[in-house]
């Protein structure tokens, strides 16, 4: 169906090509999924699918890519609408309409069907997608998941013989990204359709491929295989998998039942072990969730001058309720942070995660309720102050970044901290060696930029960090960095807070799982207690390895080495 | 939380709800008597409360209202200060005057301020300010991107550019909040005229690169695929609208000028009409089919008649007479409100019961 043969890929002034040698063919009716590392040309290989790169990128292609017998080279992008539909990265910025039946009808139009079969095909989509309810709802009042089944159903509604989607459920929460891939296995089982898609989140969509083509590395060649066998070398891998590696089992498991089912032995010699943690011991005992009880947090509410810094909390949260709009974003909440604790905030896309991270820095102000970070009222102290106490890395680190050179950002953040020249530098270099003084921001990796950001927040060593969903869009290796940054900084007596619908990266650094749901918070506990209770929210070692509580695959690991 | 629940397809074809409001507006111009003026604003007020849904663009009325009370306060302002073309005898107060030199002359700042220069000034105010009242109540009611989607195949991609401007302008309004928001958290004031100008250039390439997204998007579903057609068919249309356009300026010229009495209305029409069978042949190249198109049905000739009705009998009843539409000034006289104009206004209200109520959110 998509057949790439021998395609190399040149952008305008780059001095390597995105991608060389990919030669693969993804036949009718599979759904093959495309791996890699962050920068090794997956967008520009599903850009090259449909006609995008290069009519629409410029650059040079050589090589050939046909799409049911339609050569890319002759067709531009809109010649090939009617089979091949793509899905990009942001659906938001995909919508061409406001309502949802309207964007279902565009493409149809633009490809000129019969009005008596759009109005057929899109209310079968409709159905299809259980967007029923949701017809003549204005786009931008819709969910994260929502919104992504609307844009697979608007590329659906021509019907293309190929769907191809780039990372379609990076930015949602585990419930909607089980919604969406849903609608892909039904779509691929029942339809007959072809798919293409690529994914950093592994853990979520390996299970549901046919076939894995492995982007090695920038400039290597594809490697195409059967899941299991792919994921037997790939450097990317979920942790289902990585466990899977640890206790040797072939061929390799890719879901938590085959696991479970091969898991007895490995259950049984860790039976004796318990999880070690990785994360400092005595930080756990200051999360302790025994010391929140009501009464000393009246008492420090209560306290106004900020006199003794080692007992109060980095953040302290009252029955907090905020208000956007006609709507309680959130609603009696209460959270207090200690400091060197690390707190993750889970729940749904729109449970009121960034609004209470936009609390604590002050970007909102409370209808009730009271909100203290570092003793001070946030949204009443001058933002140079308050940047010393409370830091927040945004969930498009870009907002943060306005200079042209990481050089200039460095210096800028300098000055706004009044830190010693070279501190923010120090920092980057540490996060990220081999970033240079003159590179823009902009050219920079989702990861990188996201430690640059990081950096500049830290400049000013607040004592309490915020970070809003920051591994949507890394791979796992940068993942594993930031991991590793955040429990120093955590070590150093840091306090961070972080909101995230990665269950795994919650595993790995969070003491304290917080859950919200409606603006409310509906669980607030240790992680291992949380997150092991709770279906959606347990990441894959739990799951296999349940009934005994472990949360990582490095958990695992030390106990078999000791 | 209550999301906002559906408003369904529009009960009646956009263009209807515009052709209503201009009407109104149409008759707005023809008159300054307060009463009929207040009349008008009521009636539109009175049908936009009793027909608009929750989306959007239906808050755009109160924001419209706003303009019109601001612009109706301008025009008060400069009477007091600049003076008065109308001369009048009683004096409300006087204001210390500026002397200005000789070159000047004929401007006056500040001076006697006299009860018929403000009655003036009020009267010509609230004509401005009904008719944008009545442009607000079509933005209410008529969703600005419907309409455009009963454009002309021909001009199809002009509309679609127009709705991705219209869109550009919310989002760019986000974008800045969000970047000096983000300002605060790098430690920087986040109000001040200094913050605006320092989130503009992210916030141009953010709208820049949404921008590039979008047509990509586009592109890929297929917007402007072109059907061949015939070169004979291209000429025709080409010869069509260039010698349709031609024949409407030219029968506007004749109409507007003394001598081309005769000639100029039907040129003009000619004109048009060769100018539309251009665009309908255009329409050929894009091979678009429409989605569940509005239909003009019963409701809409109501609708749009109804507005018709006000502006025409105000314009006849203006010529025939103009005392009671415009009633005087100076000397001062309190306004009577005419009978038939006023029935003409009332019929204005008629899509507040010839249409069905939108669903209300649950």
């Amino acid at each position: 169906m998509i057949r790439f043969e021998d395609v190399s890929v040149w952008y305008d002034g780059a001095a390597e090509p995105a991608v060389e040698g990919v030669d693969f063919e993804v036949p009718e009716g599979e759904l093959t999924l495309l791996v890699g590392p962050s920068g090794v040309g997956k967008s520009t290989v599903l850009g090259a699918v449909s006609g995008l790169v290069p009519h629409f990128t410029g650059g040079t292609l050589r090589g050939r890519v046909t799409v049911a017998g339609r050569d890319t080279r002759t067709h531009k992008p809109r010649e090939l609408a009617d089979v091949v539909g793509t899905v990009g990265q942001d659906p938001l910025s995909h919508f061409v309409t406001d309502t949802v039946e309207d964007e279902l009808a565009y493409g149809m139009e633009s490809l000129g069907l019969a009005p008596a079969v759009m109005r057929r095909r899109v209310e079968e989509t409709l159905d299809l997608l259980g967007l029923a309810d949701l017809r003549n709802r204005p786009i931008t009042t819709l969910s994260g998941g929502q919104q992504q089944r609307v844009a697979i159903g608007s590329v659906l509604t021509p019907h293309p013989k190929a769907l191809v989607l780039d990372e379609p459920t990076s930015a949602l929460d585990p419930a909607a990204a089980e919604e969406v891939l849903a609608v892909l296995q039904r779509l691929v089982h029942d339809l007959g359709t072809t798919v293409l898609l690529a994914e950093h989140r592994l853990e979520r969509v390996v299970q549901y491929a046919d076939r894995v083509v492995l982007l090695p590395g920038p400039g290597a060649r594809p490697v195409i295989g059967a899941p299991a066998e792919v994921m037997a070398l790939s450097p990317v891998y979920p942790p289902v998998v990585d466990l899977g590696r640890l206790a040797g089992w072939s061929p390799l498991p890719l879901t938590v039942r085959d696991a479970r089912r091969r898991a007895d032995a490995l259950r049984e010699r860790l039976a004796d072990a318990s999880p070690v943690d990785g994360r400092d011991p005595s930080s756990r005992a200051a999360s302790n969730p025994g010391t929140e009880v009501p009464v000393p947090r009246r008492f420090l509410r209560r306290r106004s001058v900020p006199d003794a810094p080692q007992a109060q909390p980095a953040a302290a949260v009252t029955s907090l309720a905020v208000r956007r709009g006609a709507v309680e974003a959130l609603h009696q909440v209460d959270l207090t942070v200690t400091a060197g604790e690390t707190v993750a905030l889970m729940g749904r896309n729109g449970a009121g995660k960034s609004t209470l991270l936009s609390a604590l820095v002050g970007l909102v102000e409370p209808a009730r309720g009271s909100v203290r970070t570092g003793g001070v009222v946030p949204h009443r102290t001058a933002p140079r102050d308050l940047v010393r106490r409370v830091g927040l890395v945004p969930q498009e680190p870009r907002d943060l970044l306005y200079a042209d050179t990481v050089g200039a950002e460095c210096a800028a953040a300098d000055r706004d901290a009044d830190a010693v020249p070279g501190s923010c530098r120090a920092l980057v270099t540490e996060l990220l060696p081999g970033v240079t003084d003159d590179a823009h921001p902009r050219d920079l990796s989702e990861g990188q930029r996201l430690a640059l950001a990081l950096a500049v927040v830290l400049t000013a060593r607040p004592r309490l960090l915020l970070l809003d969903e920051p591994t949507r869009g890394l791979d796992y290796a940068a993942k594993a960095r930031l991991v590793a940054v955040l429990r120093g900084l955590a070590a150093e007596g840091h306090a961070i807070v972080l909101a995230t619908h990665d269950v795994e990266l919650a595993a790995e650094l969070a003491h304290r799982v917080v859950i919200l749901a409606e603006g409310e918070v509906v669980a607030d506990g240790p992680a291992a207690e949380v997150v092991v209770a709770s279906p959606s929210f347990a990441p894959q070692v739990t799951k296999v390895l349940a009934p005994q509580q472990w949360l990582t695959v490095a958990q695992v690991r030390e106990a078999l080495s000791s | 939380m209550a999301p906002p629940t559906g408003r369904g397809r529009p009960a009646v074809h956009p263009g209807a709800w515009w052709l209503w409001s201009l009407g109104l507006a149409v008759a707005a111009t023809r008159t300054t008597n307060p009463l009929v003026l207040a009349l008008l604003v009521a009636v539109s007020a009175y049908v936009v409360a009793a027909r608009r849904t929750q989306d959007p663009w239906s808050r755009s009325y109160a924001a419209f209202a706003r303009l019109a009370l601001a612009v109706l306060v301008i025009r008060l302002v400069f009477a007091v200060v600049l003076g008065s073309p109308v001369p009048g005898t009683h004096t409300v107060l006087t204001l210390p005057e500026i002397p200005l030199p000789h070159w000047a002359q004929g401007i006056r700042i500040g001076g006697r301020v006299t009860a018929e220069g403000l009655v003036f000034a009020l009267y010509d105010g609230l004509k401005l300010a009904t008719l944008l009242i009545c442009v607000g109540a079509a933005n209410a009611l008529a969703n600005p991107a419907r309409l455009l989607k009963a454009l002309p195949g021909a001009l199809y991609e002009t509309g679609v550019a127009v709705v991705v401007a219209l869109t550009f302008a919310p989002h760019l309004v986000a974008d800045v909040r969000r970047l000096r928001a983000a300002r605060r958290l790098r430690g920087r004031p986040d109000r001040g005229l200094r913050g605006l100008l320092q989130v503009g250039l992210p916030v141009l390439e953010g709208a820049l690169e949404r921008s590039v997204a979008l047509a990509a998007a586009m592109d890929a579903r297929g917007f402007g695929r072109t059907a061949d057609v015939p070169p004979a068919v291209r000429r025709t249309t080409a010869a069509l609208t260039l010698g349709g356009l031609l024949g409407v300026c030219a029968g506007t010229y004749g109409l507007l000028t003394a001598e081309g009495g005769v000639y100029g209305l039907p040129v003009l029409l000619v004109g048009l009409a060769a100018a539309l069978a251009g665009l309908r042949l255009g329409g050929r190249r894009s091979p678009r089919t429409r989605y569940r198109p509005d239909v003009w049905g019963a409701r809409a000739w109501l609708v749009a008649g109804s507005g018709i009705v006000a502006a025409a009998v105000l314009a006849v009843a203006a010529a025939l007479d103009p005392s009671a539409l415009h009633p005087g000034v100076v000397p001062l006289a309190a306004p009577a409100l005419p009978l038939l104009p006023a029935a003409a206004v009332l019929v204005g209200l008629l899509p507040a019961f010839v249409t069905p109520a939108p669903e209300e959110s649950a």
